[in-house]
């Protein structure tokens, strides 16, 4: 009996242990792959030279300045925003109705998919707003969607400051503002910079809602309502449309490579800074 | 002596019990005022009506009054902003702010308004030496305060109040976690300091009352048991509880 | 000057507000629109017509997404058979087993996961799983098995996350009581730790299944996207998501209107997977 609880033990030990070994080797093998593959088309002229012939020739260039593009304008809309909402949800007031709406919406927002994003930003900046398929429909799209995100992770890290520090700070005669600005937010910055960090990764990554708002032109975007084609948008339409697999490959590779260098960054940054609290 | 802070029937309930009971006490200008008694009676709360720390506290019922200069600082209309920067607080656990020296001493300052740096510097100087604490400092203004021992880092915090220029001064068991020779420090430094502002020292070591006081209120169970010179209450007290206490046999 | 940190501060609460705000002002404008433009063709062909209708065929006046609504359910249950089990392992490995070194490399590696965008699992999936599956089962490939291989895949970090927190927050003295009474390691962890975490786990199944009823560019890829209902594991599906994906970009009129419809149908079922989710996770925060 005793016996056949230990084997049970141990044999239970063995299973999980590789179902992990399984789910970070799928993760390895998906990098490995993309990286394998990508490599031998990769070049510095890939990254410099503008597509041709739809991308089965050239690099990827408008690609990249575009997902750029994207990307910056969307913080500069959401980073505000999404802080701002941090800043009053966990300084300015306490647990009411109003923020456990506030609360629901965020959650509400978090889970609704890419698609749906797609579909609103495609009827409501590129058709009413008559914004075109843009740049700024694209990013304006994006900012909802990743607005929950830096919601969430900036009032984890607003939270995490040590509340002596408030009180010392309005012992000395600051404004909730002062204090939220010369002692709240510095404490609390590494944390909203790795959420901001995360958003950067998903928003690159993002297709369905991009597609339908900035649309997919091959030319490099020279205005806030010229129409781009991110790199997730480019790698879609050429392994989909079964243009060039070296090419798809090679996007990937700049593309797996950039999100997972900002992740990890991100990560690192959180642990380092969760530890220096606890 | 003037009366500097001037304390009515002062109440403060929570909806479990009553922190403290109709409390009166006069607080006179560049005196020493010392607040003794065991834990949870009152003392603290008391401390952080008058800076309107309370605030920060939910669930509080406070009636009373309590006049600063002959205003009453109760009043919901009264801007706390300007109340505390007529007041400098130090808490019981040393708190500097993840910043420089330098910077943690002239927040405060900054926060008035004050920009001028040969101002600043001077400040910072000024309240360094009031603290005691210039002379281990002065090469490392710029270097983080996290970096100083705890009996430092109070004496920087003492120096950060001092920095908003005060009237009054509050110090929350700010001896509590230090060694005695830091202790002497900010006991010296008090000493010299009441020549200038109103000072009230919440102290749960009753030989540090004795020494470092002018005047002594004991509070039990959130009431005022007694109050009178610190001399007289030590060698003299009129109620029991107070000698009991003094001697030792509780708190 | 007391006066005017005064209004300072009065102005900043009011742009905070409205930052607050914000979030909800996007959530009514999204639902709005969705509905605005997904409405008035349920009026027009009947109720009826559209969520139980069998053909699909915009451009001629046959709005059923029948078959749809089936294809999500299940490559959403695929998803579920896949990578529930698989996530919660992980997760308990990571909770209960793993020493604190390999943890440090693990948990962070299954993290990146999440961020590996969804169009590289779907292309990955053309590559890889599709042939796979043709080569040992026969079929074309594309079908609900090689979807919900992907998707099974893709819900893992959300499942192991949520699963991973609430085995995490089950107090220590459950375990050593457990251990105390001379328990062994696995059945304190499965007597014990997972029943008390049942909630958040369960939790973890609801919103990976909702992650999984969204995704929409890797099914494109893998499912195949034929206008039936499935009757094997090894055939194409059609889901929500990719039927508005797929002809979005030149819809027009009506047809247009009837992706706005298939998009009203979907976030119908998101909010109720998400609210279960929170209720469940709620009723354990009560408890």
């Amino acid at each position: 009996m005793r016996i056949d609880q230990r084997f049970t033990d141990k044999f239970v030990k063995l299973t999980l242990n590789l179902q992990a070994i399984f789910t970070v080797g799928i993760l390895m093998i998906i990098v490995f792959i993309i990286f394998i593959k990508g490599i031998r088309h990769f070049n510095l002229e890939f990254l410099l030279t503008f597509p041709e012939d739809m991308g089965r020739h050239g690099g990827i260039f408008p690609s990249i300045v575009g997902t750029i593009l994207l990307v910056l304008l969307s913080l500069v809309f959401a980073t505000p925003l999404g802080v701002g909402t941090a800043i009053f949800l966990t300084e300015y007031t306490k647990e009411t109705k109003l923020t456990k709406i506030i609360r629901f919406g965020v959650e509400s927002l978090a889970g609704i998919p890419s698609i749906i994003y797609g579909l609103f930003g495609f009827i409501f900046f590129v058709i009413k707003l008559k914004m075109g398929w843009s740049l700024l429909a694209g990013a304006l799209t994006l900012t909802i969607m990743i607005l929950p995100t830096i919601i969430r992770t900036s009032e984890e890290a607003i939270k995490s400051v040590p509340k002596n520090f408030r009180m010392v700070s309005y012992s000395l005669g600051a404004t909730r503002w002062e204090t939220t600005t010369k002692v709240v937010i510095p404490s609390a910055a590494p944390g909203i910079l790795t959420g901001i960090m995360l958003s950067v990764g998903r928003a690159m990554g993002e297709t369905a809602a991009v597609i339908f708002t900035m649309g997919s032109s091959l030319r490099l975007p020279t205005s806030l309502f010229d129409s781009g084609r991110t790199m997730a948008v480019h790698f879609y339409i050429l392994a989909r449309e079964g243009i060039s697999m070296e090419k798809a490959y090679a996007t990937a590779l700049v593309l797996v490579l950039s999100i997972l260098c900002i992740n990890v960054l991100a990560y690192y940054y959180m642990h380092k800074v969760m530890s220096r609290y606890s | 002596m003037d009366v500097k802070i001037s304390i009515n029937n002062l109440s403060v309930e929570s909806q479990e019990a009553k922190i403290l009971k109709n409390v009166n006490l006069s607080i006179y200008k560049n005196s020493i005022l010392g607040l003794m008694g065991p834990a949870g009676s009152g003392k603290t709360t008391l401390i952080s009506v008058i800076n309107r720390m309370i605030d920060f506290e939910e669930g509080l019922k406070i009636s009373g009054e309590v006049l600063i200069d002959g205003e009453n600082i109760l009043d919901n209309e009264l801007n706390t902003v300007a109340l505390r920067r007529k007041i400098g607080t130090v808490f019981a656990v040393p708190i500097p702010l993840p910043r420089s020296i330098y910077e943690n001493i002239v927040y405060g300052p900054k926060l008035k308004g004050i920009t001028k740096r040969t101002v600043l510097n001077n400040i910072v100087e000024d309240c360094l030496r009031k603290a005691f604490l210039w002379d281990e400092v002065k090469d490392r203004l710029h270097t983080s305060a996290l970096k100083l021992s705890g009996g430092q880092q109070q004496r920087l915090c003492l120096a950060r109040a001092l920095a908003l220029q005060p009237e009054i001064i509050l110090l929350d068991e700010p001896c509590s976690g230090l060694d005695p020779i830091s202790t002497a420090k900010i006991e010296e430094a008090l000493n010299e300091l009441k020549k200038d502002y109103t000072i009230v020292l919440v102290s749960n070591n009753t030989k540090q009352i004795a020494r470092a006081t002018d005047y002594t209120a004991f509070f039990y169970l959130g009431e005022l048991i007694e109050f009178d010179v610190t001399e007289k209450l030590f060698t003299n007290p009129k109620k029991k509880e107070t000698e009991d206490y003094i001697q030792g046999k509780f708190g | 000057m007391i006066e005017q940190i005064k209004q300072r501060e009065e102005k900043i609460r009011w742009i905070l507000t409205f930052c607050a705000l914000s979030s909800l002002l996007f959530l009514f404008l999204i639902f709005a629109f969705i509905l605005i433009e997904g409405l008035p063709l349920f009026y027009k062909v009947g109720f009826s017509n559209i969520i139980f209708g069998f053909k699909w065929a915009p451009t001629k006046g046959s709005f059923g997404i029948f078959p749809m609504i089936v294809s999500s359910f299940l490559v959403t249950i695929g998803a579920l058979v896949i990578g529930g089990p698989l996530g919660l392992g992980c997760a308990t490995y990571l909770a209960e087993y793993a020493g604190k070194k390999r943890k440090i490399f693990l948990k962070p590696a299954l993290e990146l996961l999440a961020g590996i965008p969804s169009v590289v699992y779907g292309f990955l999936g053309v590559i890889y799983i599709v042939p796979f599956v043709r080569e040992v089962f026969g079929g074309s490939g594309f079908s609900l098995l090689s979807t919900s291989v992907v998707l099974g895949i893709m819900i893992l970090p959300t499942v192991i996350s949520i699963s991973y927190d609430s085995l995490m927050s089950v107090p220590r003295a459950y375990r050593e009581g457990s251990l105390a009474m001379g328990a062994t390691k696995w059945q304190t962890t499965w007597r014990v730790v997972i029943p008390s975490a049942r909630s958040g786990i369960l939790a973890s199944f609801i919103l990976g299944m909702g992650r999984a009823v969204g995704e929409t560019m890797a099914v494109i890829m893998v499912a195949g996207n034929a206008l039936k209902i499935p009757s094997s594991i090894l055939e194409p599906l059609r889901t929500l998501t990719s039927n508005i994906a797929l002809e979005l970009a030149y819809a027009s009129g009506d047809h247009r209107l009837g992706l706005f419809s298939t998009g009203v149908v979907l976030l119908i079922i998101i909010m109720i997977l998400n609210y279960i989710a929170n209720f469940v996770i709620r009723k354990k925060v009560i408890k």
